[in-house]
């Protein structure tokens, strides 16, 4: 079931981060393997965000070593740093859809701005691939203001994968969104990562997406993973009450 | 980078330090606008969206505002030029008021509600919904795409808008005067060009594209810094308007005492 002997895509070691007095990160050590989705649960104000934010160069860690597929992003210039992003997709908790542009537009934005000299053509055709793997063909005019909730996810999951990332960071896929909505959201996570052969972290703190989409799950708290495993393994084992709570307050409720 | 800890020091210090924290971070924030305008790609097609939206967005207003300005102008000037049988330099007087002071105020002031306000709060809210974050992560420089288009535009528009008023309120006035004192349109403005100077016109044209320049980089910086939510946005857009006025009063304020020194050397 693990893909532990596929390699790593994602190391990081003693990552630290503090807000002047608020001490979010406090030693967090993580590897993603290729090909699988890791779970990273944690209440809201816990890290999450700021953990994928400081993959992705948007936040500056204190302390502590990442290594994305083989790079070291300490140190790096912009230049290899947006190379580098370009082989992460970053999902956004509300979609961050550029509300000035239709829908085909949100996807052409990164293409043609990092890859020159394609053909309308070209462009067309991989912008309807992309409609049609999140299910949304239909919506390739449309404005960001006229989709729902779960489109919005679809069309921002989309955006992402038009330069065909090798990782994807999905920060809180199913927050704000109905039950069944969520559903097809854990569906298109799973159908991403066969699709465009991704390694996937999804962040929530919803169990049920945990639990559908989480190949391998591990629990933040107080600024450190405080359990790592397969979803029962974790529950299971949890020696810490407050995973347990979580638990309890998911399922049983 | 130094934290400086907010916690020991007393309220006046904490407003000190804040308030250089802010002069300096905007000062970088010019900079940067001077490191990249230079640097290709150029975005020319967002920049003309840009100047089209500012034209469309201020025309009416500044049409409206010209024109009334005129009228009222000429109208409360004649009182006193006819004390001493002086009407007739009524089309001079108007011609360098509007020239050298009030068309680039009103101008640069009606761009700063309706344009400054909405770059504000369109940037604000691209802030804080990760709009500017999801360009990043792209690998797509918000600043360039954003700040740099913004802030080009309007310095390239103010200057074309403040040619606009001018005239806007020369016709104004020249109805006024054409009413009352029977001055034909040719001897109007012949009596308008008489009156200005290429120093007039020359430093209505640099303070013109200050101003603009103040505008669009007040209203960037306004929104690429504001804070989190709804409200967020609100002040961005607040704040942007109130700090490009009173940024405007200072430079035209400047201005005065520079153009009067080259024009008295
Ligand atoms: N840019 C920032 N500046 C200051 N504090 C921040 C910033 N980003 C996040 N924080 C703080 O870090 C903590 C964790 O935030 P976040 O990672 O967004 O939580 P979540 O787990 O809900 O995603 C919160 O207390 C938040 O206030
Ligand atoms: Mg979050």
């Amino acid at each position: 079931m693990l893909n532990q002997d596929r390699g790593k895509v994602v190391e990081i070691r003693g990552l630290k981060k503090s807000f002047d007095d608020n001490h979010v990160l406090m030693g967090v050590d993580l590897d993603l393997y290729k090909g699988e989705n890791l779970v990273v649960l944690g209440k809201s104000g816990s890290g999450k965000s700021v953990l994928i934010k400081i993959m992705v160069g948007l936040l500056k860690q204190d302390e502590g070593s990442i290594r994305i597929l083989g790079t070291d992003t300490d140190g790096l210039t912009l230049k290899e740093l947006n190379k580098l992003r370009l082989k992460i997709g970053f999902s956004f908790q509300h979609s961050a859809l550029y509300d000035s542009m239709t829908v085909k537009e949100n996807l052409e934005f990164p293409l043609t701005r990092n890859i020159k000299g394609l053909s309308r053509k070209e462009i067309d055709k991989r912008v309807d691939e992309l409609l049609d793997a999140v299910g949304l063909p239909q919506s390739v005019n449309q404005m960001p203001s006229e989709l729902s909730g779960g489109q919005k996810k679809r069309i921002g999951v989309a955006r992402t994968l038009i330069l065909n990332p090798e990782i994807m960071l999905y920060d809180e896929p199913t927050a704000g969104l109905d039950p069944i909505t969520c559903m097809d959201i854990n569906k298109l996570i799973n159908q991403v990562r066969e699709q465009f052969n991704t390694s996937s972290i999804v962040i929530t703190h919803d169990l049920t997406c945990a639990k559908e989409t989480g190949d391998r799950m591990t629990v933040l708290l107080d600024g450190q993973f405080k359990a790592t495993g397969t979803f029962e393994e974790v529950f299971a084992q949890a020696s810490d009450q407050r995973v347990k709570s979580f638990y309890d307050y998911n399922f049983i409720k | 980078m130094s934290k400086i800890n907010h916690e020991k020091k007393p309220l006046i210090s904490k407003k000190i330090d804040r308030f250089f924290i802010g002069l300096a971070s905007a000062f970088s924030f010019v900079k940067m606008f001077f490191q990249e305008v230079f640097k290709p790609p150029f975005e020319f097609k967002e920049i003309i969206r840009q100047c089209y939206e500012i034209g469309y967005r201020s025309l009416p207003l500044i049409s409206l505002t010209g024109f009334i300005v005129g009228i009222v102008f000429t109208n409360q000037s004649r009182p006193s030029l006819s004390e001493f049988g002086a009407t007739s330099w009524l089309p001079a007087l108007i011609s360098i008021a509007v020239v050298r002071a009030m068309g680039p105020l009103v101008t640069a002031l009606i761009a700063a509600g309706k344009v400054g306000s909405s770059i504000g709060a369109e940037i604000g809210s691209m802030k804080v919904t990760e709009q500017i974050d999801a360009m990043e992560v792209s690998a797509i420089n918000p600043f360039k795409y954003l700040v740099v288009t913004r802030t080009v535009a309007t310095t390239l528009m103010i200057p074309i808008l403040v040619m606009y008023t001018d005239f806007v309120a020369l016709m104004g006035s020249f109805i006024n005067v054409n009413q009352n004192e029977l001055v034909s349109l040719s001897t109007f403005f012949v009596q308008v060009f008489e009156a200005i100077s290429f120093l007039d016109l020359f430093s209505s044209l640099i303070k013109s594209l200050v101003f603009g320049f103040t505008i669009g980089i007040v209203g960037c910086y306004k929104g690429y810094n504001s804070s989190k939510g709804t409200e967020g946005v609100g002040k961005a857009a607040n704040s942007s308007v109130v700090m490009a006025m009173f940024l405007i009063f200072i430079e035209e304020l400047l201005a005065l005492q520079i153009v009067n020194a080259i024009r008295y050397a």
